[in-house]
């Protein structure tokens, strides 16, 4: 029989004792005495979110495949199992093994968004590890971040070992076999191999660096400190994701969580350049997996994991090349079996609308639209290419067709956004209100249904916008009352519903977005004081992140609300992330010019990813 | 046409819930391929139904489920298939086609037999550890014994007055007997079902609190060993009684 890690007393007394206990189906289970590597793989927020991410289902299938590596997963324990864990010293443990993390070679773990970071020390904390890296001991596991807030590490840069710029699927065997090397060398001390890994290609070692600032708190000057660290880190990527890992058995939770089902990954990157997006400028070239590689990945996950979802994952699925037969086929071969095909991020087409009226129910399914700015000037600014037009023929074609619900997000706070820009998101819904009421009586299908969700804009590094003012939480909410006062204004109010964002999370967000590594203390002091779970409301206590701010002599407002000069050294320059500043600057300029940039299928801006050889930068010179 | 399997629950699946139990048995019957029947509509989901649901915690080898299907598997093959897929806690023991007509398991469920382990490291009563299972065997003749037990049950609204002892049926002291290292207590048979269902749980609280002793719950794993139907001929019968081998 399987041992636990926890007794039969304390998993009956929490709230999904599943969270903890493993065992799922596609579980990797390997004998932990007869490999030379243990990855420990941490999603540092509570299981089901975790759970839902592919990135690591990707990364736990590629390690596993290494004979000598047994990779095994952590998430947060939920603050109930957290308590009890503190009080009867329970370390954490992983759920394959059910051994305690400090046991481990390694913890890795990514870094999804900014409020999991008190998260991460919790992780630390329960696994009875120090988290101050330079505090660490030489049988301390090694511990790496990664994912896209790797793209600024700074904040997080006391906590961690080594961070991980670019995509899991290049230099981490690399990695592991530095530390099985110096492990039977018998050469291994955790300095020789941080040494060793500053050496390989987009691993980052913070320990080995020095910042210094100027009078004014702006960073001065950013050096290695040691001789095997490289001035500048060079983001990895993957050009060819049809001949890399995917994995064909990927694990299935008992519990319900975020996202259950299958996740078919089918391009990474995207063409838009939609100036305010991260991951439109971070993971360029847009790169596309082979059609027959998808459909073979697709059949092979539903059989291994008897799933009844499947679900396309890309930044915008309209601009992947070969959708309409890669939809077709999955719906010919798999609809007929109960399995739902979902597709998010698609633009609402002919096409579109034919796929949605096959694998949804019309009464039930919405429309969704990410305008993400009311007035086609704003959209101007920030580059994105969806027009009033196309919104109001796309909504018009599915009300024709049945649909009567349509959800749509916005942004505010957007730069050079006026008042007149926040109205138009409100006029906007009423004339898509209205249009649906154009339709006669008994051709429409009831009332029609609008909801607009407005998140308050956050400027983040490697964007055009990485030099901009955020606003304000005063601002945000006088922001945000506006429009709310402007919905109740509209005719066909009492068919819209609005729903927005919390300011004073947002505004956290926007420091540690774009912080430096002085934050550190901070994020240290917060979590001493009780701060976890930052992006579950329940758990927010904003009071004890002011505290902390003020007890380190920190003012947030430095991070946030301040536009930056063009030539201002940013924490995260030491990144070569692809996209050059040069490319963001003129970006920038082109946004408040309100000048649209073409995508890349239109024509080649020049962002820098071309010198990567690969995806949509030698695409156009293969055709024809 | 409709299948019933028989299955048993144990180890660290006794902390799968009822919902999340079968959304794992959808998965695997997909998985394993067994040709099952779809409801109509949008959202097709499998025809299925347990017979009686199992608390969180209680392990068991006598769970049940009917399986409308499209067609019949021999009964070796299918255990083969299905507990292939399965992880080996959980495992489908027996698979019986079921006669036309025959009422779902849920809806005549009877009774069910309890087995009331002793963990490993655990006593009878914590602040009496000379409390032998002889001796306790020997208090809950005298507890079964009374016409009537008494207990407070809550229900949504209210406290209210339960007498549950029509509904313990029977019990067995199992002299030397085990499950999974863990020594036998006491089998009791309880009624269960829509209509009287009295929790193993429950009973033990009436007991130690007509002993006057400290109950640790934690000390004892209860594990269901069958589940039952009134047949009209002849009386209780085991739901696995219904359904036919097929080979």
């Amino acid at each position: 029989m399987r041992k636990l890690a926890l007794s039969d007393k304390i998993l009956l007394s929490v709230e999904k004792p599943a969270r903890y206990i493993g065992n799922e189906m596609n579980m990797v289970v390997k004998d932990p005495e007869k490999v030379d590597i243990r990855f420990c793989m941490c999603f540092p927020d509570v299981y089901e979110i975790g759970m839902s991410h592919l990135g690591i289902q990707i990364l736990y299938d590629m390690f596993n495949k290494r004979e000598d590596t047994y990779c095994e997963r952590v998430y947060s324990p939920w603050p109930d199992l957290d308590a009890i864990m503190r009080k009867e010293h329970i370390p954490l443990f992983s759920l394959e093994s059910q051994q305690p993390v400090k046991q481990f070679d390694f913890l890795g773990i990514t870094l999804q968004y900014e409020m999991c970071y008190t998260n991460i020390l919790q992780v630390l904390d329960l696994s009875q590890i120090p988290l101050i890296a330079t505090d660490r001991k030489e049988e301390d596991p090694i511990v790496i971040g990664g994912g896209p807030c790797a793209y600024n590490p700074e904040p997080l840069a006391d906590f961690f070992d080594i961070f991980y710029i670019g995509e899991g699927e290049t230099v981490y065997f690399e990695l592991l076999d530095a530390y099985k090397e110096l492990k039977t060398s018998g050469s291994y001390s955790r300095k020789a191999f941080l040494e060793r890994a500053a050496q390989i290609e987009g691993l980052y070692v913070p320990q080995f660096y020095e910042a210094a600032y100027h009078e004014d708190g702006t960073l001065a000057s950013f050096t290695p400190v040691n001789a095997h660290a490289k001035p500048v880190i060079k983001k990895q990527v993957v050009m060819e994701l049809s001949d890399t890992f995917y994995p064909e058995k990927p694990l299935v939770p008992y519990i319900q969580v975020t996202q259950d089902r299958v996740v078919l990954e089918i391009q990474r990157g995207c063409i838009r350049g939609c100036r305010f997006c991260q991951a439109g400028m971070i993971y360029r070239p847009i790169r596309e997996r082979d059609v027959e590689f998808l459909k073979d990945r697709a059949a092979k996950m539903l059989e291994s994991t008897g799933q009844d979802e499947i679900s396309l994952s890309s930044l915008s699925s309209s601009d992947y090349s070969q959708l309409k037969e890669l939809v077709y086929f999955l719906i010919d071969e798999f609809g007929s079996r109960g399995v739902n095909i979902s597709l998010p991020s698609l633009r609402i087409d002919a096409f579109a609308l034919d796929v949605m009226s096959k694998v949804q129910d019309i009464k039930k399914s919405s429309l969704t639209f990410a305008p993400e700015a009311g007035s086609q000037r704003l959209r101007d600014v920030i580059n994105k290419g969806l027009t009033e037009e196309v919104i109001l023929k796309g909504s018009m074609d599915a009300f024709e067709s049945g649909w009567n619900k349509v959800k749509f997000y916005f942004m505010l706070g957007l730069p050079t956004e006026t008042f007149d820009d926040i109205e138009e998101i409100a006029k906007l819904c009423e004339k898509v209100a209205e249009n649906y009421y154009t339709i006669p009586k008994d051709k429409r299908n009831g009332k029609v249904s609008i909801t607009a969700s407005t998140s308050f804009f956050v400027p983040k590094p490697f964007t055009p916008f990485q030099w901009v003012r955020m606003a304000t939480s005063e601002e945000f909410k006088e922001k945000q009352q506006f429009l709310s006062s402007k919905f109740r204004e509209q005719l066909n109010q009492k068919s819209m519903k609005y729903n927005w964002h919390e300011f004073d999370l947002t505004m956290l967000e926007g420091v540690l977005a774009r912080g430096d590594r002085r934050l550190g203390k901070v994020i240290l002091c917060a979590y001493q004081s009780g701060c976890m779970f930052d992006s579950w409301s329940e758990f927010f206590q904003f009071d004890k992140w002011m505290d902390a701010f003020s007890k380190n002599k920190i003012d947030p407002l430095f991070y946030t609300a301040r536009e930056r000069a063009k030539d201002e050294l940013f924490p995260w320059d030491f990144i070569d992330a692809g996209v050059t500043k040069q490319f963001l600057w003129r970006e920038y300029e082109n946004a408040r010019a309100e000048k649209v940039t073409p995508n890349c299928r239109q024509g080649c801006s020049g962002c820098g990813a071309f010198k990567y050889k690969g995806g949509v930068c030698i695409e156009s010179k293969n055709a024809v | 046409m409709k299948v019933r399997m028989r299955f048993k629950k144990t180890g660290s699946m006794k902390f799968i819930g009822h919902l999340d139990l079968m959304r794992y048995f959808q998965k695997i019957f997909r998985k394993a391929n067994l040709p099952v029947a779809y409801s109509q509509g949008f959202n097709p989901h499998q025809i299925m139904s347990f017979a009686a649901p199992l608390g969180v915690g209680l392990t068991s080898e006598g769970e049940y489920v009917d399986v409308e299907v499209t067609d019949i598997w021999d009964s070796d093959q299918a255990l083969l298939r299905i507990n292939a897929c399965l992880n080996d806690e959980i495992q489908i023991l027996q698979y019986g086609v079921l006669p036309d007509k025959t009422k779902p398991a849920m809806s005549v469920v009877a009774a069910a037999d309890y087995l009331i382990l002793l963990k490993e490291g655990s006593s009878l009563d914590p602040e009496d550890t000379s409390y032998s299972i002889e001796a306790f065997q020997k208090d809950f003749r005298a507890f079964y014994g009374q016409d009537s037990i008494e207990i407070e049950k809550k229900t949504k609204k209210s406290l209210k007055t339960v007498d549950i002892r029509p509904m313990i049926l029977t019990y067995q002291n199992r002299e030397g007997e085990s499950v999974d290292g863990m020594p036998v207590v006491l089998m009791m048979r309880l009624s269960t079902g829509s209509s009287d269902n009295l929790k193993p749980a429950l009973v033990l609280q009436a007991f130690y609190h007509y002993t006057g002793r400290t109950l640790s719950e934690d000390s004892f794993q209860v594990h269901r060993l069958d589940t039952y139907y009134n047949d009209e001929e002849n009386g209780l019968c085991s739901l696995s009684a219904q359904g036919r081998c097929i080979s």
